[in-house]
């Protein structure tokens, strides 16, 4: 498969889907933004897109909490999501589609597809836009990661990114069955508070999968690093000339590819 | 028939004796009805009807009192004024057009796509000028003054709005806002009815933040100004930038197409808005004059309106913002003429009069003119992003607006009047020179490091990052140079650089853009001329330290004044305005858009009238050509050299120096502008080419500050030989050449294998090497008599900048 093609879901609200859109471009991929409104109206088929991408933003204004009023839809209108996961089509959502993932009770995984994790504002008590650094669990079995190296640095822009889990006991699940995927770290790669956690997540958890991999939610915005121009310190010359968010977009692209 | 007009069961409210009613009764009715008309306005209405032969309806009058408000007319910057400065008196016929656009005509800039008669500004933009920059800057005072947030929201909405009504619409790529306020945490007394500067400021960024943030535009380009004077009038400027299609520029009305309103229902909120914005506040409530906004219900109709304009569905574009839809169809009549079915639009009150649906300012609407064939396509697009629309009339060639209730006639006013019926009262100016002692030296009792401290923990100075992590100044993945800069990401940038990928969505042009702001009301109140030559020079070195081509910037211009009826006050405006005229042509820099907010006034505790200092904020906007060739502030390395940009002089007046050490007066700084220009040039040129490693430009705090901040950004040390500053005339004192104000400087740092490159390029301007960059996170400093002054770390130095400001 020469150009996979990418379904991106807009939505009321939904904002980061033009530039998300502009990276898999770039990669050679076949990128569609498709309305929400597309899939209740039935004119659109989600198994034949290859990738699919829950973008940032604030759907339907975040009422009731974020991402809340998407998720619902997404599990009304999108029935061959779960499908499309244990075909092992990559999914990636991003920011808000991480807390509609979760909120439609796919991430952290269960057959039941029941939520069981949630977020809540962020401990700063507001909004925050800023570089974290991340660790890549190595463990994890995601297709996502391949020939980054460890740590990483992205974007995170939210109010309400803190990760909460049911019990003890799911932290637990979600470490043997290494779902995951990234941790906001400090500098020099330590589990640490804020600022180097931004929002208080439980144990410091950036990004989960599902136990295959290929479903992947994340608070950080991998299209808001698609050149190292993007890079808050690209004029310094002192940071890995890697642009990371492009490269787990490339992975998805790659993946596809074969 | 003077009282307040009650609602009646007749829907037209023909104001039965309004033609017979003497004078002193009509300014009365005037008043009760909040049209903020003078008398000799309303007698010009009384005459026109009168030669009608007929009463007016309560409606028309609204329609003239929203057309002929200050909001709308900026009478005040069109009415014919006395000045008087000194001995001299002249006769300004309309100071609008003998300052700021006599400026930009003479420049005479081939890029400048649309000048002062759009929704906002526009200058060509991108490779081979395939896109255009729309920019616009207001400011949302008087309802932020009352409801913060929701002043806030409702501005920010506004001028996105403006930016969409820009041509035929600009995708919005970057949101700007300023806030003037008074200092947090002092005991000020205040009558019952302000709220508290804290309180105040909360609002705002809460405001800024949830609008902006749910809009999904960057905020990045911000301000934050404290004094005392604002109190009472706080200021609000927010402002947009949209990139549309060069193709999309001109928008045109024909007769026969639809005037169609989409987004928002209209209901009682913002009765009143643009006149009362005109009046003073006096504690009365106008609870119905301030709107709420709705972000996500905006951004439907943004969707929309970019979709509809790629599909060139429309001619032509308006906001409905002050005035609703009285103003947005007048004004998109102009002279053609506009035809109604007012009862057509859809409310979502029950218990309307029709003039108030027509002047309502209810929020998240525009009004469109549809061809009529492209109706059923139009709509199509705004359904499918939940967008109601509805056909409330079409445009015809009568030259009139008429507006019709169920087959009745509300209003029938002929555009010509409305447009050029405004009786200018001839005004009366004068501008007296404050008088000070001439400043002395300071013989301040504390050390150089504890001054630098003072200056840089200073609510004027101090970081901004607290603020600025609350907006998303990220999405669209454009902002390339981010407002906090340096190894840790918390310097104080001059600018932002934004790539608006998300709407050329090509990412292989690498065109960008940088946005700055010049504010400064200190120095305005010693001289409101030298203002705004200062405030020009401050928002071109912004935009020139990220790395922008400033022969290709534009200006924009927000006038905030006290009451124009003092003639004081007038002259104070006056003289700002020829300030901006003599800058513009000086750099040689055009404004293409500005605003006014005038009756920035209020009554304090006891009664007095306070008014605000005049307050310009001048706002530019430059291409970075290249985005790979832009610049931070932080410093790079060790052993850089670093250069300053012009001559220091002895220009304490004004200075936060002179301010922390409660010395009031002395000469306000003056800007050499042929010198700037030869130099700003040569920085430019060595950018360019990638010989600047750092940029910074000297502010508030002078060059201790600046060389400070740019170490502590970059975590290494300065090295400064004050003997090597180049000077205007001797300066013997250390802490002038410290503190001093100086306008049109920058320090560059380069690195050593750029020098003899860069030495080229700024061979003929003042520009000269005064230091080293240094491994060690020091502050060194050489005096006048070749020993160290002082040498200290940078680290308290920083954590002073880094204060808390709201508790």
């Amino acid at each position: 498969m020469k150009s996979p093609k990418v379904l991106i879901l807009s939505a009321p609200g939904t904002n980061c889907a033009v530039e998300t859109s502009n990276a898999f471009a770039e990669l050679g991929a076949k990128p569609d933004i498709v309305p929400l409104r597309l899939f209740k109206e039935k004119r659109v088929r989600l198994l034949d897109y290859d990738i699919f991408i829950l973008p940032g933003g604030f759907s339907y204004g975040d009422e009731i909490s974020a991402g809340r009023i998407l998720a619902a839809q997404v599990k009304l209108h999108l029935i061959d999501i779960k499908n499309f996961i244990r075909m092992g089509r990559p999914v990636i959502g991003i920011c808000n589609g991480f807390q509609v993932l979760v909120k439609a009770g796919l991430l952290p995984f269960s057959p039941s597809c029941e939520q069981s994790a949630s977020f809540v504002a962020n401990d700063s008590g507001h909004f925050e836009d800023r570089w974290v650094h991340l660790r890549i669990n190595t463990q994890n079995p995601s297709l996502f990661f391949k020939g980054l190296p460890e740590m990483i640095e992205l974007p995170v822009a939210h109010g309400e990114g803190k990760l909460v889990l049911r019990s003890p006991k799911q932290l637990e699940d979600l470490k043997r069955n290494r779902s995951i995927a990234m941790q906001y770290v400090s500098d020099d790669g330590k589990i640490a508070p804020y600022p180097a956690n931004p929002n208080g997540s439980v144990f410091n958890i950036a990004a989960l999968t599902n136990p295959d991999g290929n479903c992947l939610g994340m608070m950080p915005h991998p299209e808001r690093y698609t050149k190292i121009y993007h890079h808050p310190n690209w004029t310094r010359q002192t940071f890995q000339k890697q642009a990371f968010g492009m490269a787990i977009l490339k992975n998805a692209v790659d993946y596809c590819r074969g | 028939m003077t009282e307040k007009i009650e609602n009646a069961s007749d829907p037209l409210q023909v104001l039965s004796d309004f033609n017979s009613l003497a004078p002193k009764d009509l300014k009365n009715l005037s008043a009760q009805n909040l049209w903020s008309l003078n008398e000799k306005e309303i007698l010009a209405v009384q005459a026109y009807f009168r030669s009608l032969k007929r009463n007016p309806t309560r409606a028309e009058i609204e329609t003239v009192a929203q057309s002929w408000s200050e909001h709308c007319r900026h009478k005040t910057f069109k009415s014919p004024i006395r000045y008087q400065e000194g001995s001299k008196t002249v006769l300004i016929k309309n100071l609008f057009e003998e300052t700021i656009a006599r400026a930009t005509r003479q420049t005479k800039k081939p890029w400048c796509l649309s000048v002062f008669k759009d929704n906002a500004g526009i200058v060509s933009f991108g490779n081979k000028g395939k896109w255009a920059l729309a920019f616009k800057v207001e400011t949302h005072n008087h309802p932020c003054a009352i409801e913060p947030k929701g002043g806030a929201e409702t501005g920010l909405g506004g001028v996105i709005r403006d930016v969409l009504a820009a041509g035929l619409g600009a995708k919005p790529v970057l949101s700007t806002d300023v806030f003037c306020v008074a200092f947090p945490g002092k005991k000020l007394s205040l009558p019952p009815t302000a709220l508290s500067p804290e309180r105040i400021l909360r609002g705002l960024i809460d405001g800024v933040r949830d609008y902006g943030n749910r809009m999904g535009i960057p905020t990045a380009a911000g301000g934050l100004y404290f004094d005392d004077g604002y109190a009472l009038n706080p200021l609000v400027f927010v402002g947009s930038v949209g990139v549309l299609p060069a193709t999309a520029v001109k928008k045109e009305i024909r007769p026969g197409d639809l005037i169609v309103v989409a987004g928002g229902l209209t209901g009682k909120d913002g009765l009143h808005g643009a006149t009362f914005s005109s009046a003073n506040l006096n504690g009365d409530d106008h609870s119905t004059a301030v709107q709420i906004g709705h972000p996500l219900n905006e951004k439907r109709v943004m969707e929309a309106l970019l979709s509809a304009r790629d599909q060139k569905l429309y001619r032509s574009v308006t906001d409905c913002g002050a005035g609703g839809l009285s103003s947005a169809v007048t004004e998109m009549a102009d002279i053609v003429g506009a035809r109604v079915q007012l009862e057509k639009e859809i409310l979502k009150a029950s218990d309307m009069e029709p003039w108030e649906i027509w002047v309502s300012e209810s929020q998240e609407r525009m009004v469109f003119s549809v061809p009529p064939a492209n109706l059923k396509a139009f709509e199509k697009v705004f359904a499918d992003e939940g967008v109601k629309i509805r056909v409330i009339g079409e445009f015809v060639k009568t030259g009139r607006v008429e507006v019709l209730w169920n087959g009745q006639t509300l209003i029938n006013l002929s555009l010509k009047f409305l447009n050029n019926g405004i009786p200018l009262e001839e005004k009366k100016a004068v501008y007296v020179p404050m008088k000070f002692a001439e400043s002395r030296a300071a013989f301040p009792k504390k050390s150089i490091p504890e001054q630098l401290k003072d200056i840089l923990s200073h609510l004027n100075v101090c970081s901004r990052e607290w603020l600025i992590r609350q907006y998303d100044y990220e999405v669209q993945g454009g902002t390339v140079i981010k407002p906090l800069q340096g190894t840790r990401h918390d310097g104080p940038g001059d600018a932002s650089v934004i790539w608006p990928q998300a709407a050329t969505r090509d990412t292989s042009d690498l065109s960008g853009f940088a946005v700055g702001h010049g504010l400064n009301p200190s120095s305005g109140k010693i001289d409101p001329y030298q203002m705004a030559w200062l405030c020009a020079d401050e928002a071109l070195r912004n935009v020139l330290c990220v790395g922008a081509d400033i022969s290709r910037a534009a200006f924009l211009d927000n006038f905030c004044w006290g009451n124009p009826e003092n003639p004081q006050v007038l002259g104070s405006l006056v003289r700002a305005a020829l300030g901006c005229r003599d800058a513009s042509l000086g750099f040689q820099i055009p404004f293409i858009s500005g605003k006014d907010s005038l009756y920035n006034e209020s009554k304090d505790s006891s009664g007095k009238m306070v008014s605000i200092p005049g307050t310009l904020l001048i706002s530019s906007i430059a291409p970075v050509p290249n985005i790979e060739k832009a610049v931070t502030m932080d410093m790079k390395g060790p052993g850089n050299s670093l250069f300053i940009v012009g001559p220091t002089g002895e220009d304490m007046g004004g200075s936060l120096y002179n301010e922390i050490n409660g010395i009031a007066g002395g000469t306000v700084p003056r800007v050499d502008v042929r010198c700037a220009r030869r130099n700003f040039a040569a920085v430019y040129k060595a950018m360019s080419k990638g010989l600047v490693a750092s940029a910074h430009d000297l502010s508030e705090g002078g060059l201790l500050a600046a060389v400070t901040e740019m170490a502590f950004s970059g975590e290494f040390g300065a090295m400064i030989d004050l003997d090597a500053l180049p000077k205007q005339k001797p300066i013997y004192s250390s802490e002038v050449l410290l503190f001093s104000e100086t306008p049109s400087r920058i320090l560059l740092e380069v690195k050593p294998e750029h020098e003899a490159a860069f030495a080229k390029c700024v061979k003929g301007s003042c520009v000269k090497r005064v230091g080293t960059s240094l491994a060690n996170p020091i502050i060194k400093i050489i005096g006048l008599d070749g020993l160290v002054l002082f040498e200290e770390s940078t680290t308290p130095f920083k954590t002073a900048w880094q204060r808390k400001v709201l508790s």
